[in-house]
């Protein structure tokens, strides 16, 4: 089992909990994972990504080399388009559709979608109004987790666990709208649990 | 056994708790911030009385930590790689002194500059200071080099310089923890101590002392378990790497190695193994940073072995190495499926909407605008530097820490006219103060804006050693008190505030605008803890 994630969006839509998440969940598998990350001045509202490694062998880089991705999850539909050079020929792309747009030279949204439509496997999903949805407006990043999980190759259940862990500290409230907020991401995207 | 989910910063923090650590001194610098942030949020560390306050800066750091080590105990010193720069006074002559307790100094390189404003690679210092040098491949050796650091740090008496860079710090993987050690007592050096007055009778002993070090530290490095020779019977080509250069090569070679190779992860060289390295027709040297093992290898006119690598242009001279450019030189290139469409536009980071140094900025470039082609704005590191970029482009300076002030000044000894420094405060404590007495001593016409968000905001919101206190340092730097003027940055002050910029420029001495409003990021996670 070896998968290769890359993480997009823009600095401060939370990614990373995704990551943690994510992370969390392969380490109790008992799988390796490496997972790089970008702190710092690109997280004022610049474009991030994290590189996200699992696997049942050791691994070896810290980053994925080009066309090796088998997922990019995005929060950001534009931003899910700057990874594709790293995405596999028949690996997928589960993003959100909602633009954040905070630059003045945002394309239209609708060539944003015409490029996203030329792929042949993806999710889109307007993840802050299925988020509003399940009472969990807070936990868009967690709807996209949700519905990329049938792609990890790690039990639903398990990634409910990770949410349980790294959210645990925030208290009760705040893992129960996360749960809930990942099956509604999960059932969004046609893969009802 | 159970592993823990730690970024390379994380790891090594842990491991110098795990290894009987008494303090830690650092200020923040990306991508070096979390190993200090670790410390200070671990109940153990404030359970043992652990030193993990921040300094004013890498240089206050460094004498703090090697005073710690002088009384005997075990003392970590991170930085970013151009807070080196700060502390190498500090840092050139503890490879003198030599130390008590174990040190080791952490340097967190930036290749590629993903937050920085060059790409120095701190290997070329560890060897300016002739000492010894570890740089981890992966988590696990970070933790276990830093646990075994101080040991090895106390067991040759000089300082440790620990390199990691980007990926390093900021990659998780999972990470074995060992046994915990006790902390050292407090002692003293126990040769009377003399060798820390480096008065030039005993600086001379003390370089001859290092010099004579140096066969024990190549010897240290031939001996350990860091340093790796893997035989293969194709021996065309032999490839060394340095660092996380191994990870990548690994990468490309799944099944196994097809040649030689040499892991290095400590320095000094180690010469035996690479003696073993020139057996092959070609070296090529896969190296995270500058060549700098290429020049070693290589000797000024490379007529002797056939190196490979950034000198020679066979990888990229700048930037980090990535698995596709160490594949690319293998022959194993990798390919992509999809391009990147046209219709992506770049997202350069921005001023957080809300935040006050973006009402400084819009007041200050109205102001300026009246001046015409005249007004120098010279500003500094922080988050305050992207107010380079549209919409605001309102600053002509980003240089190094406190640089804004003191180049102002000399624009102003130069006749410019205004001459206007902007600077954090965070930036004004760390090294703005001093030349902030510089202009104070000559009185020199320049008018200093320190935007104050009460923290260190670039590094995500540190402690600012200044809060609450700007007012008071400034004068008693020898500001006139009423050339310091405070002002709440927001939309409905402008007029006061371009009317007070105004007012400050046209005075020709020394004056200080503090704009200060908190971190909207700081507000923010306080409304939500």
């Amino acid at each position: 089992m070896k998968i290769d994630i890359i993480l997009a969006g823009v600095g401060g839509q939370g990614i990373l909990s995704i990551a943690a998440v994510i992370g969390e969940a392969a380490l109790k598998e008992g799988l390796y994972m490496k997972q790089a990350e970008v702190h710092g001045m690109s997280q004022r509202g610049g474009d991030v990504q994290s590189n996200l490694r699992l696997s049942d062998r050791p691994i070896a880089s810290d980053l994925i080399p080009k066309g090796q991705a088998d997922l990019i999850i995005s929060l950001e539909p534009m931003e899910s388009l700057r990874y594709l050079p790293y995405l596999k020929k028949d690996g997928w792309v589960v993003t959100n559709s909602v633009p954040f747009i905070n630059i003045p030279n945002y394309p239209e949204i609708d060539k944003v979608e015409a490029e996203l439509d030329k792929l042949p496997h993806k999710v889109v999903l307007d993840v802050e109004s299925i988020a509003k949805e399940a009472g969990s407006a807070r936990s868009a990043n967690i709807v996209i987790l949700g519905a990329a999980t049938p792609f990890l190759g790690i039990d639903y259940t398990k990634i409910e666990e990770g949410i349980c862990r790294i959210f645990a500290r925030k208290g009760e409230d705040i893992v129960n709208q996360n749960l809930k907020a990942l099956k509604a991401g999960y059932d969004a995207a046609g893969q009802g649990a | 056994m159970e592993r823990n989910l730690f970024l390379g910063d994380e790891a090594i923090a842990q491991a110098a708790l795990d290894a009987g650590l008494s303090g830690v001194y650092a200020y923040p610098g990306t991508p070096s911030t979390e190993i200090t942030e670790y410390i200070q949020n671990s109940p153990v560390a404030k359970e043992r009385g652990i030193h993990s306050r921040w300094s004013t800066n890498e240089k206050t750091a460094m004498e703090a930590a090697l005073g710690m080590s002088y009384a005997g105990k075990r003392t970590l010193c991170c930085m970013k790689h151009v807070g080196l720069n700060v502390a190498a006074d500090c840092f050139m002559n503890a490879a003198m002194s030599g130390i008590h307790g174990g040190l080791i100094i952490l340097t967190a390189d930036d290749p590629s500059m993903h937050s920085s404003q060059n790409e120095q690679d701190n290997r070329v210092f560890g060897n300016f200071a002739m000492l010894p040098i570890l740089e981890p491949s992966n988590q696990q050796e970070a933790y276990d080099m830093v646990y075994d650091g101080f040991g090895l740090s106390e067991k040759l008496g000089y300082p440790i310089l620990l390199r990691i860079t980007t990926r390093m710090a900021h990659s998780r993987a999972g990470v074995q923890r060992r046994q915990e050690k006790p902390q050292n007592t407090l002692s003293f050096p126990t040769d009377g101590g003399q060798r820390y007055i480096l008065l030039p009778v005993i600086a001379r002993k003390r370089y001859k002392a290092l010099l004579t070090a140096q066969d024990t530290f190549t010897k240290a490095s031939e001996a350990s378990t860091y340093n790796k020779y893997f035989d293969s019977p194709n021996k065309k080509l032999g490839i060394l790497t340095t660092g996380i250069a191994f990870n990548y090569l690994s990468e490309n070679y799944p099944d196994g190695f097809e040649n030689p190779v040499l892991k290095i992860s400590q320095y000094p060289l180690p010469r035996k193994l690479i003696e073993k390295l020139t057996e092959c027709d070609e070296i090529l040297v896969l190296e995270e940073g500058y060549p700098v093992v290429e020049e070693q290898l290589k000797g000024f006119l490379g007529r002797g072995l056939k190196i490979h690598g950034r000198l020679d242009g066979t990888l990229q001279r700048d930037g980090e190495l990535t698995p596709d450019s160490v594949g690319k030189v293998l022959g194993k290139e990798t390919t992509s499926s999809y391009s990147i469409p046209e219709v992506v536009a770049g997202r350069p980071p921005a001023l957080c909407q809300g935040c006050g140094h973006r009402d400084v900025y819009d007041a200050l470039n109205e102001v300026v605008k009246e001046y015409g082609e005249a007004a120098r704005v010279f500003s500094d590191i922080g988050c305050y530097t992207l107010g380079a970029l549209p919409p605001f482009r309102a600053i002509d300076s980003c240089i190094d820490m406190g640089a804004s002030i003191t180049m102002a000044k000399g624009a102003a000894d130069a006749g410019a006219f205004p001459a206007i420094s902007v600077i954090g405060d965070s930036t004004f404590t760390h090294s703005g103060m001093t030349g902030l007495l510089d202009c104070v001593n000559e009185a020199t016409p320049v008018t200093i804006i320190i935007s104050d968000n009460e923290t260190t905001a670039m590094t995500g919101g540190q402690d600012s050693a200044g809060t609450g206190r700007l007012e008071a340092i400034c004068q008693g730097i020898g500001v006139a008190p009423k050339h310091i003027r405070v002002i709440v940055p927001l939309k409905k002050n402008y007029e006061e505030m371009k009317n007070l910029i105004r007012e400050e420029i046209e005075y020709r001495g020394v004056s200080v605008i503090i704009p200060r409003r908190e971190c909207i990021q700081t507000l923010k996670r306080k409304k939500h803890a």
